[in-house]
């Protein structure tokens, strides 16, 4: 029985095993490759995809756990406060190699989704688990911000 | 779905045009032009009609596209948008109308002028060598578009104004844009450079500007990196590496392997066992399923406690001699006081996010390669030479890295060898080798670790006399190509470099190394030996100036008078962080000023220490002089990243080995900075005019020394170990 598992709107039927995880589904099944591996083990965050809303590791998801569940990677992310982020982060030039930015941004529009006025601690809180070695971390912070104030 | 299909074999006037054809189907794949400005975008000009090509730099298109050949690797540093600066500048081009292209491996165009017929990125020389080169390019461009119109409105060149992609002639009212003239422009002669114009840097209309960045799609998962190639039938390719340096396969069973479902082949390489499957996670599994018995009679089995004693022991001896200025050894016997100090620093492996990874296709013709390719003619080569193909046979398009901070510009080829190999293995499958983070952080090419060990002496009136060095570490250099260039006198001056270039107004001053071999692999890593000797030789000059009584920035400026740019940046940082005014309680301040890579930086780092022994760095201020600003913003950004990066080393990161094995293994054990330990960062350009040099390594070395003296001043503690700890 093939595993089906919805990505950004569309049903995706996996020849795939179910422990397979998330996000080699959606890089290698789904041929979906702004999801990034950047560790395998939840510790850096490049992965993060959207379950149901939730910011999600997809490298320690197997997809036998997200079946009937919606997912949006950042090819799909369209909400108001995505395309918030998403401009704050070309204004501000965020990006250095770009690697993690999928996920910074994921993990970024998940907590302004939930948090419309993040303070320094929440942004710390909700973006720790994303790593950037490129260190954009300044500016990360300041476009959280400065999205926020655009949004208010 | 987004796939690429590898490249027919053609000639090298149309490589760049079609080797890489997009097949688009329904779903994602929209706006690739736009998101993937590499060689991908440049389909869309090739169907437009016939381009001016004026040199290896410059296409315009007929519909008005500038297309700037990338000799470069952008790795994040901004180097496409400064490279494009320049000839956008020359050519008085529409900025909007810029895409970036990566260049072929070809360095008999595209050589590093800074690395003599070496194609390749590295060492911050990206701009430096490119200055003059680039705009040169773009000047050549603006000339042959003038003649064109000249031409064809009948009216003198020198009455031509071109402005923002459009040129014009005023008095009969004429105008075109670059794309109408493009094909007419192919047909003028090449001027020569000679008769070229640059500009006035008063009449700048883009350099020193913030231009947007040309690196475009790192907010929507269209960029593409080597890790997103996807070839028509290709296979993941997972290697099981041996567990030390120096060993290997004694022998090995895939059954279960290949019994795994996904697996198509297991192969073995030189470097060990390769599993090909379907997709990244058949193939791990795979991998999982090997039964291998290593041999390990040659394998390399200390620790690095026991290198660390062999390495202090050995400070203690003469080592060769890199600069000797008087006579450091009487000085230091008559000095009044002396500062003495060993220091420690770790192994550190580069650590992009983007871990290793490398997409080949061997065939009948030849190599195709896809890589964030740093150094093209290295791997060429070594590629080349590996499946007895000549370098042109061996074609590299240079994808987007995902950081590398020089360990995509591996001396020995590393992982795009082994790819290769792999390829070879499977002709005519497109192969991609995906390294996990377990092997890459355990795969060496790391920062070597050393030992310093310092003698600095002050005579009765607080002034420094004397300064004795000795530097204990593997010669990065050595084995490489640029082993004849960089050791003389058995002095690879990358060990050394940082404290044989000290500054500072020290009449007797000696620096020796000692070179140790070991099987470990070692790499240049951001800003290669000034990472540890801006650490020992800021820390020490910090305790000089404590021992003498004196201001750390008073007593660095006294020393500097024969080093202005030094003296500047020390100077600025110290004013803009406001130095000598009251900080909280618990907080102390610090700081350091280092040259490197022709770039000055001073960095003022302000740390705060809680009750519990625990510590943050707040807020640094940066000054840099990195000569003629190209792109403020971007040379802003460098710096904050370089010391982020450096935080990471100077707080946490390091490798270790117990009995030859690399202790950590992912983020988990080799960890990271990350954003809440970021500190509010400060950067303030020197202006200059000077020819411009790099910012991707030099804002890296200053932070450690910095936070380190902060914490002295904060603590009264002393630091000579790396990563920082403080003591209970
Ligand atoms: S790849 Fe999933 S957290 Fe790092
Ligand atoms: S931008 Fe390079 S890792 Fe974040």
């Amino acid at each position: 029985m093939p595993i089906t598992i919805q990505v950004n709107g569309a049903s995706h039927a996996l020849d795939a095993t179910p422990d397979t995880p998330l996000l080699w589904a959606i890089r290698d099944h789904v041929h979906l490759t702004g999801t990034k591996f950047g560790c395998g083990m939840a510790m850096c965050g490049a992965c993060t995809v959207h379950v149901d809303g939730q910011p999600t590791r997809s490298c320690v998801t197997p997809i036998s756990a997200v079946q009937g569940k919606a997912i949006t990677t950042i090819e799909g992310i369209e909400s108001v406060v995505a395309q918030a982020i998403q401009q704050a982060w070309i204004e501000l030039e965020v990006p250095q190699c770009g690697y993690c930015q999928s996920g910074q941004i994921m993990s970024a529009t998940a907590l302004l989704e939930k948090n419309r006025q993040p303070s320094d601690a929440d942004i710390d809180a909700a973006m720790a688990g994303n790593i950037c070695r490129c260190a954009t971390y300044v500016r990360i912070r300041s476009a959280i911000k400065q999205a926020a104030a655009q949004l208010a | 779905m987004r796939r690429i299909t590898p490249s027919q074999p053609r000639s090298h006037s149309t490589s760049r045009r079609d080797f890489l054809k997009l097949i688009t189907t329904a779903g994602a794949g929209l706006t690739l032009a736009m998101n993937l400005p590499l060689a991908l975008a440049a389909e869309s000009t090739a169907a437009a009609g016939v381009d001016f090509e004026p040199n290896a730099f410059v296409r315009i298109g007929t519909d008005g596209r500038v297309t700037v050949l990338m000799k470069h690797l952008e790795m994040g540093q901004g180097t496409f948008t400064g490279l494009a600066t320049l000839v956008a500048e020359e050519l008085d081009a529409d900025w909007s109308a810029l895409v970036a292209e990566g260049a072929p491996a070809d360095a008999s165009r595209y050589n590093n002028l800074l690395f003599g017929t070496v194609q390749g990125t590295g060492g911050s020389t990206a701009m430096a060598n490119s200055f003059m080169q680039m705009r040169t390019a773009g000047a050549t461009a603006r000339a042959m578009l003038v003649a064109a119109a000249a031409k064809l409105w009948k009216v003198p060149a020198a009455e031509i104004q071109v402005s923002q992609g459009i040129l014009s002639h005023s008095a009969s009212g004429k105008s075109a844009g670059f794309g109408e003239l493009a094909e007419l422009a192919a047909q003028q002669p090449i001027p020569d450079a000679k008769s070229l114009r640059l500009k006035d840097p008063a009449d700048f209309a883009y350099i020193g500007q913030s231009l947007p960045r040309l690196d475009r799609g790192k907010t929507d998962g269209g960029a593409l990196f080597t890790q997103d190639v996807q070839l028509e039938g290709m296979l993941t390719a997972l290697v099981a590496h041996p567990p030390r340096f120096g060993a290997s396969v004694q022998h090995y069973d895939a059954t279960k392997a290949l019994a795994s479902p996904g697996v198509v082949d297991v192969v073995q390489i030189p470097s060990g066992i390769a599993v090909l499957a379907k997709d990244f996670w058949s193939a791990k599994k795979g991998r999982d399923l090997l039964d291998i018995k290593w041999d390990q009679s040659h394998a390399f089995m200390a620790s690095s406690d026991e290198m660390l004693r062999e390495y202090r022991a050995l400070a203690d001896q003469p080592g060769a001699v890199a600069r000797a200025d008087g006579d450091a050894v009487s000085a230091l016997a008559s000095a009044t006081t002396v500062v003495e100090a060993v220091f420690e620093m770790p192994y550190l492996a580069h650590a992009p996010m983007e871990p290793m990874n490398a997409v080949v296709l061997v065939n009948d013709t030849g190599c195709e390669i896809w890589n964030g390719e740093q150094f093209q003619s290295i791997d060429q080569n070594a590629v080349a030479s590996a499946l007895d193909l000549k370098p042109e046979q061996v074609r590299i398009n240079m994808l987007f890295a995902g950081g590398s901070f020089g360990r995509r510009a591996n001396p020995q080829a590393d992982y795009v060898l082994e790819a290769a190999l792999i390829a070879n293995a499977k002709r005519g499958t497109p192969v991609k080798l995906v390294w996990t983070r377990e092997d890459d952080t355990r795969a060496g090419h790391y920062r070597p670790m050393y030992v310093h060990k310092v003698r600095a002496g002050l005579d009765a009136s607080g002034k420094p006399i004397a300064w004795e060095q000795r530097i204990v570490g593997q010669s990065i250099m050595k084995g490489t190509a640029f082993e004849s260039y960089s050791i003389k006198d058995g002095v690879d001056s990358t060990s050394v470099e940082g404290a044989s270039t000290l500054p500072y107004q020290i009449p007797n001053l000696q620096v020796e190394l000692h070179s140790v071999d070991h099987p470990v692999p070692v790499q240049w890593w951001r800003s290669v030996g000034h990472s540890h000797t801006a650490f020992s030789t800021e820390v020490i000059v910090d305790e000089l100036a404590r021992a003498a009584k004196q201001d750390p920035v008073d007593f660095r400026l006294q020393l500097l008078s024969q080093h202005p740019r030094h003296h500047a940046v020390l100077k600025m940082a110290a004013e803009k962080a406001d130095w000598g005014t009251k900080l909280p309680e618990g907080w102390g301040r610090g700081v350091a000023v280092h040259e490197s890579f022709n770039s000055f930086v001073a960095q003022v780092a302000e740390v705060s220490v809680q009750e519990n022994g625990s510590f943050k760095v707040e807020r640094v201020v940066c000054a840099v002089d990195c000569g003629l600003a190209i792109n403020p913003d971007i040379i802003r950004a460098q710096i904050e990243g370089g010391i982020g990066f450096g935080l990471s080393a100077a707080l946490l990161s390091e490798i270790t080995l117990n009995e030859g094995q690399v202790v950590q293994s992912n983020f988990h054990d080799f960890q990271v900075l990350r954003i809440n330990q970021m500190p509010a960062i400060e950067v303030h350009i020197m202006p200059s005019a000077e020819a411009p040099t790099g910012v991707g390594e030099p804002g890296t070395p200053p932070i450690a020394p910095a936070v380190a003296n902060a914490l002295s001043a904060a603590t009264g503690q002393r630091f000579q170990r790396l990563p920082l700890k403080l003591s209970s």
